[in-house]
């Protein structure tokens, strides 16, 4: 098994902690796994990206330039990574702020309206979560209990006490996909 | 002016040459500032281009842009330019002044440039008394690098490198290089300024004329300190910072001018 | 096994400075490494391990501080990027001339000048030739993954203190931003014995007085100065040459890379290989001393060497001085922050080789 996903949106969506959540939850599964971000200025109100790859074999390029899985956030974003997908694989979208839908056949494309779920749930904050339970439901690699620890690994101590409202945002993601297909 | 009429003005009216109220300094450029939303930053490169343009020297004025968030001041700062290694460019001023003693000679420089790694050049330009003007943005932090701990950094202060507070048994003080600078012969006016209000902004504006014209009359360097924010790095909002910023920064950096003419008055 | 942990290529060379029993770090912020002296503070190493921590007004200071501490025989490190350590190089040229042990991190960015803060291995040259005044070298180690970033701080101060010599982690943006799983060496306590053959700690009546100078004024000894300098650079040759052959059994080509650059050439090995290219890489972990017996000896059984690089072509100067024309070597690489993908090296490959 080797996963080479793309994380893109904007700065502050969490596109970052996403990555860095699955990365950890490849690692309680004893797989290698590499996070490899864009940093720099661009980041602030920029657009931000995050390579992730989990891997049953040691990891030779933490840069690739063709995913298995993109997960996409803004429309710069998709733009700029539909065309990167390898054929039969995954494009992941949050729908709001995309004017244009992606176009490609030859993948998977699934939409799911995460910044609109997690705002009735109260938590527009955690609309990333959403999509990340999206993610590990339509390519279960990494099984929840990894995330929910991945999750507590990387939010800092004092953010402890969001933990169960983010692991409420993951499964309602899961459900989500789960319904639309 | 003519107040209510103003309010019912249509927008055909409004953009009228006569009724014109403010106009954009042809001095600055048309590129969008990079800065965050709410930094003191913009203000101070539009003020210290406003003077240029009223004392109509822009094509006598050279500027020295310094390492930090005003790297790109030569994005938005309508004239001649030259960009400066990190804490060096009172020496790159220099060398630019000594040749052309006729032109108008600034640098922009943050405190981590100015303060830290620029101190010797700082405190040697100043006291060969260099007939420049060098204008200084006082945020107490290191903006452009993500948040680090500055050398005008205040006690107990966080920054990414002091996440419990800036403890002075370890890190030292806090430097008032203004205050220090003014102690040099070879300075002619300096003074501390902010632009978080409209009358401040009038002050500082009236500061950055004088140090020009100082310059104009080769009196010497002159420095203007602008305590400002940065709600980035201090992870605050704009309105946040400015208040923190009176509440903890104007009384360690008190306003208003140190020197004069030559003469401390503080 | 050690501890397991997701790491920064920055955080685990912090971590491993603490872990190595290093007694003080100074620094000045500079991206793309900010984040090693971040973690210290975070870590509050005073109160973790005694370990000083320090953040300096310039490089110029932190070098000199470092340079300090080492004449004492203290375990000091610092860290900065290629603009800042353009001003560490006058310090470690003092430091190579007094024959003093350090380690100092590059995470290496794009330039000359500003430049820019993306990923780079341009500061091949400097690192490799000496890079400040004088006749002298850096130990050099390329780490190439987060856990030789981590290794490496350990084994530069074993080295550094072998030859009493500065020594340099040359990595770049890539290596230090990204995170990877790291296995955590156990923590070594730090010194306390320090070796008085050389160290200034004060005068004791057992003893000579130490000094601790690169100065001598009377060109003989001077000469002999450096002649004994050049001596431990031989010795490095002998014993200390290190680097890592991958899927070198049966080829045809040869890449030849370090640091991120080797990371992307094992990626386009297993692309070529797909298309039936017999392709392997050489990666040279010191880049001084370098490979230079090992790369020829490599040379001996390839049609074409590809000397893959984050810059105009630094290290194929070494390369081809190692094949002394025995087969064609060439460069390939990106520079100004842009990185080369596994594709594009696959393409240069065969474009340069295969069908020209
Ligand atoms: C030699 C060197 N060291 C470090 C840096 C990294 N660096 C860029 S800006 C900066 C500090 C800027 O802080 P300040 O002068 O306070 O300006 P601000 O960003 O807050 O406006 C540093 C350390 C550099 N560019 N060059
Ligand atoms: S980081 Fe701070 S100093 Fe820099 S532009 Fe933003 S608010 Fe201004």
């Amino acid at each position: 098994m080797n996963e080479e996903i793309i994380i893109a949106g904007f700065g502050g969506q969490g596109v970052l902690s996403m990555g860095k959540i699955l990365a950890y939850s490849g690692i309680m599964q004893k797989m290698e796994v590499s996070w490899m971000p864009s940093y720099g200025p661009e980041m602030r109100g920029g657009t931000a990206n995050v390579t992730v790859i989990l891997s049953d074999e040691r990891i030779s390029s933490p840069i690739v330039n063709q995913y298995d899985t993109a997960i996409i956030l803004n429309q710069q974003s998709m733009d700029k990574f539909e065309p990167t997908i390898k054929p039969g694989g995954l494009l992941l979208y949050d729908n709001n702020g995309i004017s244009r839908h992606p176009e490609r056949t030859d993948i998977t494309v699934c939409q799911i309206e995460a910044t609109k779920e997690a705002a009735k749930m109260g938590s527009s904050r955690t609309f990333n979560m959403v999509v990340l339970g999206a993610y590990i439901k339509l390519k279960p690699l990494v099984k929840l209990e990894n995330v929910i620890t991945g999750l507590e690994k990387s939010l800092p101590e004092r953010h402890h006490h969001l933990i169960p409202l983010n692991v409420d945002s993951i499964k309602r993601g899961m459900e989500l996909v789960a319904t639309q297909n | 002016m003519k107040t209510t009429d103003n309010l019912n003005m249509s927008t055909e009216d409004l953009i009228r040459e006569e009724n014109l109220v403010y106009k954009k300094t042809e001095c600055m450029t048309d590129a969008v500032l990079s800065f965050c939303p709410g930094c003191g930053h913009g203000v101070i490169h539009r003020l210290t281009m406003e003077v240029v343009e009223e004392m109509g020297i822009q094509s006598d004025t050279i500027g020295i842009a310094s390492v930090g968030c005003s790297v790109l001041a030569y994005d938005f700062m309508n004239v001649d330019m030259t960009g400066a290694a990190h804490g060096r460019a009172p020496a790159v001023a220099t060398g630019i002044k000594r040749c052309w003693p006729d032109k108008f000679v600034f640098t922009y420089q943050g405190d981590g440039d100015l303060a830290a790694i620029g101190t010797a050049e700082t405190i040697h330009a100043c006291n060969r008394g260099e007939n420049i003007t060098i204008i200084f943005v006082n945020n107490g932090i290191y903006g452009m690098t993500g948040g680090q701990m500055a050398p005008t950094t205040l006690e107990g202060m966080k920054s990414s490198t002091t996440p419990y507070g800036r403890d002075i048994s370890l890190m030292g003080n806090p430097i008032k290089i203004t205050e220090l600078v003014s102690q040099l012969p070879g300075t002619y006016y300096v003074t501390r300024q902010a632009v978080h209000t409209p009358s401040a902004v009038r002050k500082a504006k009236k500061a950055i004329r004088t140090a020009f014209e100082s310059q104009k009359l080769k009196k010497g360097l002159s420095l203007i300190e602008f305590v400002s924010n940065c709600n980035s790095g201090w992870k605050m909002t704009p309105v946040e910072a400015n208040k923190w910023m009176e509440e903890h920064m104007f009384p360690f950096y008190p306003l208003g001018d140190i020197k004069v003419e030559g003469k401390l008055i503080k | 096994m050690g501890e397991l942990r997701l790491m920064k290529g920055n955080e685990a060379i912090a971590e491993a400075a603490i872990r190595a029993g290093a007694d003080a770090y100074f620094g000045y912020p500079i991206t793309p490494q900010s984040e090693i002296m971040e973690y210290l503070a975070s870590q509050e190493t005073h109160k973790r391990t005694g370990m000083v921590l320090l953040q300096a007004e310039s490089e110029i200071a932190a070098i000199n501080m470092v340079y300090g501490a080492a004449s004492t025989g203290k375990k000091a490190i610092t860290s900065s990027s290629s603009p800042g350590i353009s001003l560490k190089m006058e310090g470690l040229s003092y430091m190579a001339g007094s024959e003093l042990p350090c380690v100092v991190v590059n995470v290496v960015r794009g330039g000359p000048g500003l430049g820019t803060i993306q990923p780079s291995q341009a500061d091949y040259f400097q690192a490799t030739k000496g890079g400040g005044h004088g006749d002298y070298h850096l130990i050099v180690l390329a780490p190439s993954s987060v856990q030789e970033m981590s290794d490496f701080v350990k084994l530069g101060f074993e080295l550094a203190f072998k030859y009493r010599n500065p020594v340099m982690i040359l990595s770049d943006g890539v290596i230090g931003q990204m995170m990877e799983k790291v296995e955590l060496f156990d923590p070594i306590p730090r010194v306390t014995e320090f070796d008085q053959s050389w160290v200034a700690t004060g005068k004791t009546p057992d003893r000579e007085r130490n000094i601790v100078t690169s100065l001598d004024l009377d060109p003989h000894k001077m000469e002999q100065h450096n002649r004994d300098i050049m001596a431990k650079y031989e010795r490095m040759k002998k014993e200390d040459v290190r680097y890592e052959e991958v899927d070198c059994d049966d080829i045809d080509y040869l890449f030849v890379a370090y640091g991120s650059s080797a990371r992307i050439c094992q990626k386009a090995i297993k692309l070529a290989r797909e298309e039936g290219i017999r392709v392997g890489l050489i990666r040279p972990i010191t880049l001084f001393p370098f490979p230079t017996k090992e790369i020829a000896h490599l040379g001996d059984r390839v049609k074409g060497i590809l000397s893959v690089e984050l810059n105009t072509g630094q290290m194929v100067e070494d390369v081809r001085l190692a094949i002394n024309g025995k087969v064609q070597v060439e460069h390939y690489g990106r520079v100004g922050g842009v990185i080369h993908s596994p594709i594009e090296l696959l393409e240069a490959l065969k474009k340069t080789f295969i069908t020209k």
